[in-house]
């Protein structure tokens, strides 16, 4: 007699969930106080030096008469973005600033506290992952949990894992013991990808770290390209930040953040005798 | 109805002080001198962990003259108005006297010919500065460490430090005086030298003339403009407000290697 049962496995490691919170709280300071800090020149261009008149991105306010309207631009196309970027605040205390107070650390504009900031999480940051990383390694998570195997990749597996997500119907019972292929690949992607190159950008506008790998600067096109990569990189992991909200959300909030908290992921089994 | 409105306005009041509360504490912690000095305790760790693996000979990358900004922009005091300054402005710097002193031997008074007689570098460099731009010049000086060995650096003696000619700050305790400091190590950098030419041509006033320091491998707030005079020190505490330099007092990591 097959009869549906709900149990609890053991989902995510001490390690996993310990490393997980504080990326979540070193990664949101390094952005608050990254904002802050492009405050100072709300501007980016590639190569190695700046071309002042020539920005390929620019926050920005201008006064149109008697207005003061913020813009963004982006290339050559020009946004109004009053309110938000580059010309925001209180009603009636509205200032130029490119990232407005809410979004940034400290909330008013100070380059030197948001560069302590920011250096202070990144070494907690660095840190964290390197923990990570070295845990990872040794403990088989990265290969066994992370790293996608033969069934994973075959493209029947990945069309099914699509088609399934796209109707946010996720894998239950058994299969849900494990990340699918499309968790495995983007978890995977953000940790040997997207973190290191937001480390790596960091480090190439550090002129003393230069001076050790000028070769590594060149990789990116320049010190003003690598702080453009920085930029971009660091909304990318935002952009994965809100799709992996959205996905806790959708396959069960609770029982995510107990996951990630107590490491027991609660899975529907139908499997005769599949233990506690 | 008026129940509903009014438990919306509850609803909106609590929202907008519960906000404010998250958002008020958060201030109460970014402004707390304490939390910068906690977060600043991370900059020790930074010029370490950069002294251990950037070499101290290791060069700043050198770029060629089509690499060059024809924008390179002037930053801090740009046109210095103090009546010192501007006197030897006037005269084209022909009274200009470099002073080397403190923690040496034998104290040097250079002018600006003297200088050009020294031991020199010209270099094609990147300048970084904090706000998070960078502009590419050519400089030509008088190399640091030369110097420092004509005048005998002391036993005790463990920093540079360049006042300049610059009040950048109107303070009442004369602590607006731009200055900056470095340790010995960027001191006898092959780099570190005092420029009087930016893209062969005379040092323009606005990038420091007569005579700037290029500390290659630092940001632009390291490279004091309108250096007057050099002076050897044990400590740099009894300095300005005793950070080692006009930005350092200012809340800036006095090592700026990043």
């Amino acid at each position: 007699m097959n009869r549906s049962r709900k149990i609890l496995v053991y989902r995510h490691a001490a390690i996993t969930r310990l490393t997980h919170w504080i990326n979540v709280l070193a990664l949101t300071l390094l952005l608050m106080s990254g904002l802050n800090i492009f405050g100072a020149h709300p501007a980016l261009y590639w190569g190695q030096k700046a071309t002042f008149a020539h920005p390929w991105v620019l926050i920005a306010a201008e006064q149109h008469g008697q207005h003061t309207v913020g813009f963004t631009q982006i290339g050559s196309m020009k946004f109004n973005t009053t309110g938000v970027l580059g010309y925001s605040g209180k009603v009636g205390e509205f200032e130029q600033v490119a990232f407005p107070s809410w979004a940034t650390v400290p909330s008013y504009r100070d380059l030197a506290d948001s560069r302590h900031w920011h250096f202070f999480f990144a070494w907690l940051f660095v840190i964290n992952g390197l923990v990570y990383w070295l845990v990872g390694l040794a403990s088989g998570h990265i290969r066994n949990d992370l790293l996608p195997n033969g069934h994973d990749i075959a493209p029947k597996n990945i069309w099914h894992e699509i088609a399934i997500h796209a109707r946010l119907k996720f894998p239950k019972g058994e299969e849900a013991r494990r990340y699918n292929v499309l968790q495995k690949t983007t978890y995977l992607g953000v940790v040997l990808v997207v973190l290191p190159l937001m480390v790596l950008t960091g480090l190439c506008m550090s002129p003393g770290f230069n001076a050790a790998t000028p070769w590594l600067v060149d990789v990116f096109g320049g010190r003003q390209s690598a702080r453009t990569i920085h930029f971009i990189t660091a909304f990318a992991i935002v952009g994965f930040v809100l799709l992996h909200l959205f996905m806790v959300v959708a396959s069960g909030t609770w029982n995510n953040i107990r996951s990630m908290i107590t490491g027991r992921y609660a899975i529907v089994t139908d499997k005769p005798g599949a233990s506690t | 109805m008026s129940l509903l409105a009014n438990r919306r306005g509850w609803l909106r009041a609590g929202l907008a002080s519960a906000g404010a509360l998250v958002l008020g504490a958060c201030d109460k912690i970014t402004s707390d001198p304490r939390s910068i000095a906690f977060l600043q305790s991370a900059e020790g760790l930074t010029r370490r962990a950069q002294r251990l693996v950037v070499d101290r000979k290791a060069l700043a990358r050198e770029f060629t003259h089509a690499d060059i900004s024809p924008d390179f922009r002037p930053n801090g005091s740009i046109d210095p108005t103090d009546a010192d300054y501007v006197a030897l402005k006037t005269k084209g710097f022909s009274d200009y006297r470099l002073v080397i002193d403190g923690l040496v031997e034998r104290p040097l008074s250079l002018s600006l010919e003297d200088l050009r007689q020294q031991p020199s570098r010209t270099q094609i460099t990147r300048h970084d500065c904090v706000e998070g731009w960078s502009s590419i010049g050519k400089w030509t000086g008088a190399r640091l460490g030369p110097l420092l060995d004509q005048a005998g650096l002391k036993k005790t003696a463990r920093y540079i430090v360049f006042h300049c000619g610059d009040t950048l700050e109107q303070t009442l305790d004369g602590s607006g005086q731009y200055y900056e400091s470095i340790d010995l190590i960027d001191a006898y950098h092959p780099q570190t030298i005092l420029a009087y030419a930016m893209n062969d041509s005379v040092l323009p006033v606005s990038h420091g003339a007569p005579l700037r320091l290029r500390v290659e491998r630092q940001l632009g707030y390291k490279q004091a403009k309108y250096i007057m005079r050099i002076e050897a020190v044990e400590d740099y505490r009894h300095l300005g407000r005793g950070n080692g330099g006009f930005w350092e007092d200012r809340g800036y990591e006095w090592y700026a290697g990043i």
